[in-house]
């Protein structure tokens, strides 16, 4: 256990009524795969005044140190992106009546676009995907998915002036708070956004802390590639934000493939499609959690992948996991995530990185 | 050589997790090579000799990790739930048999289905530990196993699993092991995590930063009953790579193997692979580009727990390779 | 100054497939010494030709990235007197039946893809399309003429001459991606004489139609200030939807979305407005599917820009395409190369 100065920035960060609003102008803001200037903005905002050095790179990535003190300190690299999922205006339909075709940015739930507000542009111009009314359709067309090829986005008639192809569009929904939940949409990944500023403003004085506000993780992980190579960290961590699927089965029987649960604390991850996550970066993580009393659950092993993909492979390979708030119905207009499932995501990561000392990378990966 | 392969194929090593097989080759090539080193991602690298006028820094890859799986869930019967390391193919897994890296084995059950003609997919299926409850499992969400089948000599050929690409480490070790004195910098790389996206051989190639690279893994045949058309067949020698579906091979590297292959009189096979890629690959993107190629060894049933090579090609393989790798290289 | 058309014509004859692109290199690079100031070649084959600026160094430098490798076929196996192919790049199997093509073994052989009869057939592929791997190439020899000839991983390219029709378009296999090979010739003909502050490099990239490995390798050998990638994209045609393909003859496009730095788009269609360059924006939500994927990407990024030329029948033997557009291609490129000066990069932020 080491023994911590309690000075103001290593005062174990929290989540007040301020990170909370944070999280809303986060949440509200539209930043699709490729755009992410709104949100770029308020990150800029925020940390400005606590780095010893930012600059934005040529994708577009927030590149941010803030140094410790002493000899011998780890590199080790957060990575949070901030774009979601979204759509992109690909071609006006031309009868000046506000219809546009659009293809999807990243893996948008194909099942929950009709009937679906959103947000159009930098001025959030409304829109709708619309649906054909059910007195006209048959019970065949019923039982067909809708492709996004046979949908529309519509801005009204006499609108089709406020946008324009290549604008893109995010779901139109406002954040707020339903008893313990959080309810916005793209809390993947502006849940690591927030989690990682508060980390940046707390920095602890052990390591280099090297945040990444990445881009274009939706879209192949391009910001977090790039990002990686030019900071050339020791260690690197993705902060994102993973499935829930923690529904009841249809007939009672036990759901064997939950991913995580809404309340179980943060997902630590061991495998995904893109990354086997560092075994002693896990044993860290578990380790940290049990010595402070902090609920965390492994995320089901398979499926997905974040930034960490993209991180671990860089130059001569960087030791790399990935450690996720859950949520619900993550890539649909509307997520749901526990409060107190963030809490403890910020205080496992905190405290994680307040106990790294250069000894976790002095054994072999997986020693036997 | 086939009790060194017989000893190698059978430790568990899925991708992520090669800590065993690492330490078992290891112990062979710490006496043979001037330095071993294991890099952040578990790499194990050899180096033998230095750069001498007209030598180059040659790269061979052999990838310890084999496909296997993870438990996902146990249920409260002690049943577990899992998913694939690798490209596992769920047709071979019913009936099959798993060992865990912490010693525990098990047996590949599937759930009954409605329509029986269609293959079950590895969500329909579970590992039976042989418990009743939850509690008394040995393994929990996490662990990993690799497929348990044991070795067979049937002369000429060898059958075992993991002979991808456990028989190109063997290859890697004979081969350093009847290097005479060259001209060149050789790193043997047993590489990680070929079977999850040639990951290990990327970071390995941009650390060593090679002149010349070249992967040993075994490819495919077309010498079964109705099965994939190729030309490459067991016992008609090592094959040279042209192409894959990760890969071109580069042709003066083809050249120079060809050509090498008919001074010392090794037979081989030319080769083309429709569907699968090696760690060639990754060091062919590496930095500002590597000249990389394959040398690949025949072998029937691929990513399945029985696995068949022919020993004169594996025989013939360390022989090319060290004809490759002994003298100054000249690619035209 | 090159005569772009008959330069055009020759480099679509010239065999240059994925991985072996060294004789339409050659091509190449007789077309451009002229034209710059030093040429080599990278280690997976790519070609790079640089044209000094006179700022002082370090001097920020511009990547031009045309991919010259084309698609074709590849010797599997020899079966009596016929040849068993698989691809190289993305193709079709229908648009095969009764194409002419050039076997390259040890010499080159003139060969027919044929699609032998249906009861010649497996079962599975009797009715319908035949896959690439039913389909035969008969050289017109016999077997005991063509064993010495012809080995596995032997190439085959198409072999369709190329031909003009009216209204300045040309016909031919290949023009993806030599067409905007030439639009960069064109670029660097029009630099003739000219004195930029910036380094161009022009680079005939490798390997695009299969793992984009001359894009990524030569960006990182290079690490240039700039790139702009330069392809071919979809024409309209009879079959291709129209929300997805641009006319042809009426100007390149403009790539957006996230493979592009916002930036470097409005700097470029700015400029294409200045000069009554006619263009259409080419919306692309994710991968371009293009140089630009790999460019964008290497070591810390780099800010990366995409202008296409638009073609009908991509990965065909009849690809059709307007020379006005490759020229319209290739002045936009040169007048952007001529206005980039010291303040570029500095001025180009991500705010709106």
């Amino acid at each position: 256990m080491t023994t911590i100065h309690d000075s103001p920035k290593t005062r174990p960060p929290r989540i007040t009524a301020e990170q909370l609003r944070l999280l809303e102008n986060l949440t509200n803001a539209c930043a699709v795969s490729g755009d992410e200037n709104e949100v770029r903005k308020i990150v800029l905002q925020e940390i400005k005044p606590f780095a010893d050095e930012v600059y934005i790179d040529h994708l577009g990535n927030v590149l941010v140190k803030r140094l410790g003190k002493g000899e011998d300190r780890l590199r080790v690299m957060l990575a949070a992106h901030m774009d979601e999922v979204g759509f992109m205006l690909t071609f006006n339909e031309d009868k000046g009546d506000g219809i546009f075709r659009f293809d999807i940015v990243g893996g948008v739930s194909t099942s929950h676009l009709a009937g679906q507000p959103l947000w159009i542009g930098r001025e959030h111009v409304p829109g709708v995907i619309g649906a054909k009314p059910v007195h006209l359709t048959t019970g065949d067309e019923q039982g067909t998915p809708l492709s996004i090829e046979s949908l529309r986005i519509d801005v009204g008639p006499g609108n089709s002036g406020k946008v324009k192809i290549g604008d893109r569009a995010a779901f139109a929904t406002r954040f707020s708070r339903v008893g313990p939940s959080l309810r916005a949409k793209a809390l993947d990944d502006r849940l690591g956004v927030a989690t990682l500023i508060e980390l940046v403003k707390h920095a602890p004085q052990n390591i280099d802390l090297l945040a990444a506000f990445t881009v274009q993780e939706e879209v192949g992980l391009r910001g977090a590639k790039v990002a990686a190579y030019s900071l050339d960290p020791q260690i690197a961590i993705a902060l994102d934000s993973t499935p829930a699927n923690d529904l009841p089965a249809w007939d009672g029987s036990e759901n064997e493939r939950y991913n995580t649960r809404l309340g179980s604390g943060p997902a630590i991850y061991l495998a995904d499609s893109a990354t086997l996550s560092d075994p002693r970066l896990v044993r860290h993580l578990v380790e940290t959690a049990e010595a402070q009393g902090i609920p965390y659950q492994f995320r089901q092993p398979g499926g997905g992948g974040t930034d960490a993909g993209a991180m671990h492979k860089q130059r001569q390979g960087i030791p790399s996991i990935s450690v996720s708030v859950p949520g619900r119905y993550l890539h649909t207009p509307v997520s749901i995530a526990r409060l107190s499932d963030w809490k403890n995501t910020l205080a496992l990561l905190h405290s994680a990185l307040i106990r790294l000392t250069p000894a976790i990378l002095q054994v072999e990966r997986d020693a036997p | 050589m086939k009790s060194l392969i017989e000893k190698i194929v059978r430790i568990p090593g899925p991708s992520g997790y090669e800590a065993q097989i690492r330490q078992a080759v290891r112990s062979e090539v710490e006496p043979l090579a001037d330095e071993v080193t294991v890099d952040a991602l578990g790499n194990l690298i050899a180096r033998k000799g230095r750069v001498e006028q007209d030598g180059m820094r040659i790269m061979l890859a052999a990838h310890m990790d084999e496909i296997g799986v993870m438990v996902t869930h146990v249920d409260e019967n002690g049943f577990a739930r899992f998913t694939n390391i690798g490209g596992v193919h769920a047709q071979n897994c019913p009936g099959g048999r798993v060992r865990f890296l912490n010693g525990a084995m098990g047996v590949i059950g599937v759930e009954r289905l409605e329509n029986q003609t269609t293959t079950p997919s590895l969500e329909q299926m579970y590992l039976d530990l042989g418990v009743s409850s939850r509690k008394d499992s040995p393994v929990r969400v996490g662990d990993v196993a690799a497929f348990e089948r044991p070795f067979i000599d049937l002369g000429e050929r060898l059958v075992s699993k993991a002979m991808d690409d456990r028989i190109g480490v063997a290859i890697l070790i004979e081969t350093l092991r009847a290097l005479p004195a060259s001209p060149n910098e050789v790193y043997f790389v047993f590489s990680v995590q070929e079977e999850v996206g040639v990951r290990g051989a990327t970071t390995a190639a941009y650390a060593i930063n090679p002149d010349l690279g070249l992967a040993v893994d075994v490819t495919g045949t077309g010498d079964t009953p109705k099965g994939v058309k190729m030309e490459v067949g067991l016992g008609k020698g090592p094959a040279i790579k042209v192409r894959d579906a990760g890969m071109l091979a580069d042709p003066r590297v083809v050249n120079w193997m060809v050509q090498t292959a008919e001074a010392a009189r090794i037979p081989y096979q030319m080769e083309i692979l429709e569907r699968g890629g090696t760690d060639a690959r990754a060091i062919q993107l590496t930095r500002a580009g590597v000249p990389a190629g394959c040398l690949s060894i025949p072998c029937r049933h691929v990513h399945s727990p029985s696995e068949m090579v022919d020993y004169g090609d594996v025989q013939h393989a360390v022989h090319l390779l060290a004809e490759l790798v002994s003298r100054p290289v000249v690619l035209t | 100054m090159t005569d772009l058309l008959p330069f055009l014509k020759n480099l679509i004859s010239a065999s240059g497939l994925s991985g072996h692109e060294t004789p339409v290199r050659q091509l190449i690079e007789a077309a451009w010494r002229p034209l710059v100031d030093e040429v080599t070649v990278s280690r997976v084959g790519s070609l790079h030709a640089l044209k000094r600026g006179i700022s002082a160094e370090p001097r920020p430098s511009l990547l031009l990235a045309a991919h010259m490798d084309a698609i074709g076929l590849i010797v599997t196996g020899i079966n009596g007197e016929f040849l068993r192919v698989t691809e190289i790049g993305g193709l079709d199997a229908r648009v095969l039946p009764g194409q002419i093509v050039t076997v390259h073994g040890r010499e080159d052989l003139p060969g027919l893809i044929v699609q032998p009869s249906a009861h010649l057939l497996p079962p599975d592929n009797r009715s319908g399309p035949v896959a690439l791997h039913n389909l035969l190439v008969d050289t017109g020899l016999t077997s005991r003429e063509l064993d010495p000839l012809v080995r596995v991983g032997d190439l085959a390219s198409f072999a369709q001459p190329p031909f003009e029709m009216a209204g300045d378009v040309l016909v031919g296999h290949s023009l993806d991606n030599r067409a905007s090979v030439a639009a960069v010739t064109h670029c660097l003909d029009e630099l003739q004489g000219r004195k930029l502050l910036w380094d161009v490099w022009a680079v005939a990239t490798s390997q695009e139609e299969k793992s984009f490995a001359g894009a990524s390798t030569s960006a990182y050998q290079l690490r240039p200030t700039l790139a702009v990638a330069i392809d071919v994209t979809f024409a309209s045609s009879p079959g291709s939807p129209g929300h997805k393909t641009f006319d042809m003859g009426k100007g390149p496009t403009l790539g957006y979305g996230p493979n592009v730095h916002p930036g470097v788009y409005k700097a470029v269609k700015n400029l294409a407005d200045r000069l009554e360059i006619p263009y259409a924006v080419e919306v692309m939500p994710r991968h371009s599917g293009t140089d630009a994927y790999a460019l964008q990407v290497a070591a810390e990024g780099i800010p990366t820009m995409l202008v296409s030329i638009p073609l009908r029948y991509m990965h065909t033997a009849v690809e059709m395409i307007s020379m006005k557009d490759i020229t319209r291609a290739g002045r936009l490129l040169a007048e952007f190369a001529a206005s980039l000066d010291l303040e570029f990069i500095d001025n180009l932020t991500w705010e709106d």
